[in-house]
């Protein structure tokens, strides 16, 4: 399983560092469209289906909207010359990403080994879950019923959201 | 903005109205098989972008449009706070109580409240959706007219 | 282990895009790809080797093995609020073009008024 997941993890990094570097927008796009799609099928595999099933739509609607947004404006790449401020830029992105990976290593001692998970309140939800809640589906259980409060929150950013995009779009500038 | 050609028009509207049951099945069975409000809320969105972009719109009926998906996201919101409120009423006081009948586990009609939690989410999170898709192309189609 | 460090490694990607890219979709795609890595390392934690998916069906196998529901349930609300949050950073970066015609930060700030 962990072959598997490295090889497809293996393709998404390529698709993520080619759509950093495209030089035509469009293509960018349909790049990191390899890392949405590339993610619905490690979602498979790790036993997920309600994740996969909603990521794969929300991947293609993301497209759409990109596609739209960018057949919209420019495809064009801009020339970005290579000046100092340029490549200070790259070398204090590399430091920083250095620094990231030492507090990474530090952090990941205290997980457990890949595929021997066990967390102790998640005991109590795989066990009681189905009576308490009377759900088949556990993770809608877990959803609606334990952690209500946290799903009520996010459908209220979902809201929100939706209320920042009709504000940014509809507000009049300045004459 | 125009419609496309009319073999477009058709294969969409037949397949929209396919897709928009596959929606409703995944919200209304959330608490049975995988799926849920999210995963069907956004499949049923798709289904109603299909129709926008194969058939185009005039900027009024957009808008018409987009103030009804933007109402009935209100609306869904709301029902979701007022059923969360009515569990701190009722029985052990607690907020997001499943106050309701439990029923046989694998059953349509089981798990107390969580299917009408899911059904409201699921048409809040597509008029969401909606909304979203409407304001980018009502933006788009004023710029060009101006 | 090493799935978890080629997980970490992705979302590294993503920080390195925010940080030297200076087109806004480009910005954009790098704020998804940092979302996705998050997202994979949530079912990753919770995977266990052999599980099965939570959901109680009639043909499950004897002492069934389940996969951890919680981070499932979390993921499943924020990749939601990920298409929601991008949609909104696209309707900024549209709207920054139709004011000043480029997608360029830098000649953005330059051309503030």
């Amino acid at each position: 399983m962990e072959i598997l997941l490295s090889v497809i993890l293996g393709f998404m990094i390529i698709g993520a560092i080619y759509a950093l570097h495209a030089n035509d927008l469009l293509s960018a796009v349909i790049a990191q469209g390899i890392v949405g799609y590339g993610l619905v099928i490690c979602f498979l595999h790790l036993r997920a289906p309600d994740l996969a099933i909603v990521q794969i739509v929300v991947e293609t609607i993301t497209l759409i909207i990109m596609v739209a947004v960018v057949l919209d404006s420019s495809r064009k790449e801009l020339k970005t010359p290579a000046g100092w401020k340029g490549s200070v830029n790259v070398i204090l992105g590399l430091v920083f990403i250095g620094f990231m990976i030492y507090f990474f290593d530090m952090a990941t001692a205290s997980l457990d080994v890949f595929g021997e998970h066990t967390l102790r309140m998640s005991q109590t939800y795989i066990e009681q879950g189905a009576q308490k809640t009377g759900a088949a589906n556990l993770v809608t259980g877990v959803l609606w019923d334990f952690r209500g409060y946290d799903t009520l929150g996010e459908a209220t950013i979902l809201f929100t959201a939706a209320l920042g995009v009709l504000t940014v779009l509809r507000m009049k500038g300045k004459k | 903005m125009k419609g496309l050609t009319p073999i477009v028009k058709k294969v969409a509207q037949l397949m929209s109205g396919i897709i928009c049951i596959y929606g409703i099945y995944i919200v209304v069975h959330g608490h049975l098989t995988p799926g849920g409000a999210f995963a069907g809320g956004i499949i049923l969105a798709g289904a109603f972008i299909l129709l926008i972009l194969a058939f185009g719109s005039e900027v009024i009926k957009l808008r018409k449009e987009e103030t009804g998906s933007s109402m009935s996201e209100s609306i869904a919101i709301l029902g979701t706070l007022i059923l969360a409120t009515v569990g701190l009423l009722v029985g052990s006081k607690v907020f997001f109580h499943n106050y309701l009948p439990k029923g046989t586990i694998g059953e349509l009609v089981s798990a107390g409240a969580v299917p009408i939690y899911n059904i409201l989410i699921g048409i809040e999170v597509a008029a969401a959706i909606i909304t979203i898709f409407l304001a980018l192309i009502i933006f788009k189609e004023e710029e060009e007219q101006r | 282990m090493t799935v978890y460090f080629m997980c970490f490694f992705l979302f590294l990607v993503g920080l390195y895009g925010i940080v030297t890219r200076r087109n806004l979709i480009k910005i954009v795609i790098s704020f998804t790809i940092m979302e996705f890595s998050v997202f994979l390392f949530f079912a990753l934690i919770g995977y266990v080797e052999n599980g099965v998916a939570p959901i109680l069906t009639k043909n499950l196998p004897e002492n069934p093995v389940f996969v951890d529901p919680l981070p499932q349930a979390m993921v499943l609300t924020a990749i939601v609020i990920g298409l929601a949050t991008s949609a909104m950073l696209l309707a900024i970066a549209i709207r920054l073009y139709k004011k000043y015609g480029t997608f360029d930060i830098r000649e953005i700030n330059n051309l503030r008024g």
